[in-house]
């Protein structure tokens, strides 16, 4: 194994479709190419890492109960155009199996077998009154802008 | 020392060398695993992604048009 291994951390604050495959991708990618991989999910990118994957009253306070279930989970992202109520979503999911691309649903259980170091954003969660539990199981730490520049120092940063 | 098959023909990037990195981790140290892959991207990027994660690539051959096998040692 080669030491020093190169770092990049992305940070995951769109919630849209096409964008979490983009972030999926590049970082299923380059851990493959032996890079540590941080993925940082923040605001809409936190639906994305929700167990609950479809509709549901998520969270604390009515506020943001009746928000979350609006949102939904990984199952309702929606395109960032085109996206036709949600219908789109589904469309390109079966385009990309036809075409023998990785869906999201691969890209992200792809994520976890490689070992990419899954991270939320403590803010983001305050306001939507998320807590750790309502979380996919994989998820490292919740953190703050700290705990980001300090996972992330001395590798790439990404935004998507 | 075991052998492995893994046919990535119909993957495409970055499924090609994550699915032969995920396989590899499998593997014990000494174990081989033969990788059948499609020339371009494929043959370009498994090879790469296998070296930097230090492993070796024993042989590549052109099994028919377009198709190669790769072999690779578990380090």
């Amino acid at each position: 194994m080669i030491d020093n291994k190169k770092k990049i951390s992305i940070i995951s604050f769109s919630g849209d479709f096409d964008k979490l495959v983009a972030a999926f991708t590049l970082a299923t990618g380059s851990a493959a190419m032996n890079y540590e991989v941080n993925l940082f999910f923040t605001f809409w990118g936190l639906y994305v890492i929700k167990k609950k994957k479809g509709h549901d009253f998520t969270g604390k306070g009515m506020l943001a109960r009746t928000f979350n279930f609006l949102m939904g989970g990984v199952n309702n992202v929606p395109l960032s155009r085109l996206n036709f109520c949600g219908i789109s979503p589904k469309l390109m999911t079966a385009l990309m199996k036809k075409r023998n691309v990785a869906t999201l649903n691969e890209l992200y259980k792809a994520a976890h077998d490689l070992g990419i170091n899954f991270y939320a954003c403590e803010m983001s969660m305050h306001i939507l009154g998320l807590k750790l539990d309502d979380f996919d199981n994989n998820i490292k730490e919740v953190i703050g802008v700290p705990g980001f520049l300090k996972y992330s120092e001395g590798g790439d940063r990404i935004f998507i | 020392m075991a052998r492995y098959k893994l046919d990535i023909t119909k993957e495409h990037c970055p499924m090609t060398f994550v699915k032969t990195k995920v396989e590899l981790a499998k593997l014990k140290q000494g174990d081989l695993l033969e990788v059948i892959l499609q020339a371009g991207e494929p043959l370009e990027n498994v090879p790469k992604s296998v070296i930097e994660q230090g492993d070796k690539i024993l042989e590549t051959n052109l099994i028919k048009d377009n198709i190669y096998t790769i072999f690779i040692e578990k380090n």
